[in-house]
């Protein structure tokens, strides 16, 4: 065989840091009723990885993820996103940011209702300025990736749930961002469907030039995770890795930051 | 963008005809009021409509036309003295009352005109000679006069038509032409004679001379020609904005404007009565029906979509994007609203053409002017919407 072909080039040396937040503080309130809800969190995402963010009930998963987002700033600390300082951006330039690099797949789906499926997955390239005839177009691919492809015409409320979610995860993939962010996207789902979502969405999702945060208690999807950050009141406890479902492009060995 | 912006609005449907319903509603108000309103206005000029004479001079008191204090028959030729003048003829106009075959009354705008000239005589005549006003006992009458004064108008054959009579203070009335003319202010029907027979017409007061009216000399503008009047006679002159051109001075290259008859009057009416309020209060509720209707009715439809528009916002949307589209979605339901209403009161004016009452005129600014107060309207409601989503955080999506 010729060895031009056989030769496989090293897949990812040293995967690429790309959200790197150190130090983070968060409260919320004033005086007596003020709750520290981020304590001194650190927390990193490789490119190409998918990052699960787990902990029980109000210990300030959502809280992180959107300082991680740019939708929320924070108290103390740098969030590096992409080798965007947030922190010193302004709120146009973070809007700007959002638009361009971050899908969003929210627990309660909120696709607009009053728009058809494909409007709705098209959102995302109006905001970027495509025009609306080739988004349309790129929002039908992007259906297509999702089983949906025939339904593009129809409203969200005549989907069922875990319709509705992939309608969500085309709609975040469809600008190809290099970071995506999920919160809590099989809360709202029953145990079979919330699995079938989740099977196609690290089936899809997954890219060695992406990253993808998912924010979840429901322990039946953590086997979809290459790492998992365990947080418990405001502060990540432990970070696991899981081999298991580790792709070939997700390569390698680093040490595992826990907090102090 | 603004494809998706329309979408969430009509797909909203009951907010969506509450916004245009509460739009057309004030649409219709004001449009309606306001042309009313202006109707009314014009038809206190009526008189200085169907009288055409460029200046009008009247005893130094008078303000609007349809106030009459007489003045000495000498005045006419004291007017017709003054070089600037090229003609001045008397005038009689009051109202009188006329009395019908069947022996009742009715109240019409006498008009006497110098019997030679016949300056101040009807523009469109539809049947009849005017000549025939300098025979015996005979007036010119509108065709509001035949709806008024016919002893049944609806049967045709008992209109009153040329060569019927009626009376005057006990004194014959032949008709011998019926005319077009603008209805005047008390609803009369106005009724043409000669200046000598509207004095007998009228019962025998001291001075009988309602006004002198006038036209400005060879090369005379009318402005000039009424202050020179004024000057020299010390009477009070007016110009008839509506028959002659305001020419402009040769010599010092200014248009001096002097007072124009038809606006005195309609300001007079504006000062003195109670009209302008009642119609401008039923302006400003219909103002403020429409405010209240679509700032209410929009902040709803804004709260309802305000976890969308969080996540649009939280997508990347621009603050100034989303605003955008919400002065879109005002803007669009304020041009809906605004011209559905307009056809409303296209369809009130067609009614009110027709039966000739109530009096509407409506003159561009009308629309426009609606058309403007409609938007800000709009705007104060996408105002009020886009105070409450730039106040929404982009993180609250993230809390269902
Ligand atoms: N905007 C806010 N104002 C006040 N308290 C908040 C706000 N957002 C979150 N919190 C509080 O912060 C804590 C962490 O919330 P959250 O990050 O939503 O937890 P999780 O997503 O892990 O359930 C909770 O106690 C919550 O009540
Ligand atoms: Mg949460």
């Amino acid at each position: 065989m010729n060895p031009q072909w056989s030769s496989v080039p090293d897949p990812s040396p040293s995967p690429k840091l790309v959200i790197d937040a150190s130090g983070i503080e968060k409260s919320f309130g004033d005086g007596s009723s003020r709750i520290h809800v981020l304590k001194n969190v650190n927390f990193q995402a490789y490119i190409g990885e998918i990052m699960m963010l787990v902990g029980p009930s109000g210990c300030g998963k959502t809280t992180l993820l959107s300082a991680i987002a740019g939708t929320m700033g924070v108290d103390g600390g740098d969030i590096i996103v992409f080798d965007n300082e947030l922190g010193k951006m302004s709120g146009a330039a973070l809007t700007r940011f959002r638009a361009k690099n971050i899908g969003f797949i929210f627990q309660q789906f909120n696709l607009i209702p009053t728009l058809t499926v494909a409007e709705n997955v098209s959102v995302p390239l109006l905001i970027q300025g495509l025009a609306g005839g080739k988004a349309l177009k790129r929002s039908r691919e992007a259906l297509e990736k999702v089983g949906l492809g025939q339904r593009w015409k129809e409203r969200p409320n005549k989907l069922s749930g875990g319709e509705q979610q992939r309608v969500a995860i085309a709609r975040a993939l469809v600008h190809d961002p290099p970071l995506v962010i999920c919160d809590e996207p099989t809360a709202a789902l029953d145990a079979k469907n919330g699995e079938i979502v989740l099977d196609l969405f690290s089936q899809v999702a997954r890219s060695p030039g992406r990253a993808v945060i998912i924010v979840t208690h429901d322990n039946r999807i953590f086997s979809y995770a290459d790492r998992i950050s365990h947080m418990d009141d405001g502060e990540i406890v432990e970070v696991t890795k899981q081999s298991r479902t580790t792709p070939p492009h997700f390569e390698h060995e680093h040490t595992i930051a826990l907090t102090p | 963008m603004f494809s998706l912006a329309l979408k969430m609005l009509f797909g909203d449907t009951a907010k969506y005809l509450m916004l245009v319903a509460g739009l057309f509603f004030a649409t219709f108000l004001i449009v309606q009021q306001a042309s009313v309103f202006c109707g009314l206005m014009r038809w206190t000029t009526a008189t200085l409509k169907n009288v055409a004479a460029p200046i009008y001079v009247v005893e130094e008191q008078v303000e609007q036309v349809n106030e009459t204090n007489p003045m000495r028959d000498t005045d006419v030729a004291r007017v017709r003295s003054v070089s600037a003048v090229r003609w001045a003829m008397p005038l009689y106009s009051g109202i009188q009352r006329v009395r019908l075959a069947d022996g009742s009354f009715k109240t019409v705008q006498l008009v006497g005109i110098d019997a030679a000239s016949l300056a101040g005589a009807p523009q469109r005549m539809v049947e009849g000679n005017l000549k025939d006003l300098r025979l015996p006992n005979t007036v010119v009458i509108d065709e509001l006069a035949i709806e008024r004064l016919s002893v049944d108008f609806k049967d045709p054959a008992k209109r009153i038509k040329i060569g019927d009579s009626f009376e005057i203070n006990d004194i014959e009335a032949r008709v011998v032409g019926i005319c077009q003319a603008m209805r005047s202010f008390t609803g009369g029907p106005y009724i043409w004679t000669t200046y000598e027979r509207a004095l007998q017409y009228t019962p025998p007061q001291r001075k009988m001379l309602s006004a002198v009216i006038a036209a400005p000399g060879k090369g005379m503008t009318m402005d000039q020609a009424a202050a020179a009047i004024e000057k020299e006679t010390g009477l009070r002159a007016y110009v008839n904005r509506d028959f002659g051109k305001n020419e402009r001075d040769v010599t010092t290259g200014k248009t001096t404007r002097y007072g124009d008859f038809n606006t005195a009057t309609v300001w007079w009416y504006v000062k003195n009565t109670g009209i302008p309020i009642s119609f401008g209060t039923t302006v400003v509720i219909g103002f403020i029906v429409g405010v209240a209707i679509a700032c209410q009715t929009f902040y709803a439809f804004v709260l309802d979509n305000l976890k969308h528009l969080g996540a649009l916002k939280a997508m990347g949307m621009s603050n100034f994007r989303l605003s955008l589209m919400l002065i879109f979605q005002a803007f669009t339901v304020g041009i809906i609203g605004f011209g559905l209403g307009l056809l409303a009161s296209a369809a009130f004016a067609m009614g009110a053409l027709k039966n000739g009452q109530p009096p509407l005129y409506m003159p561009w600014q009308i629309p426009v002017a609606a058309f403007a107060v409609i938007q800000v309207i709009c705007m104060l409601a996408a105002l009020m919407g886009i105070i409450r989503l730039s106040l929404y955080e982009p993180a609250m999506v993230f809390r269902a």
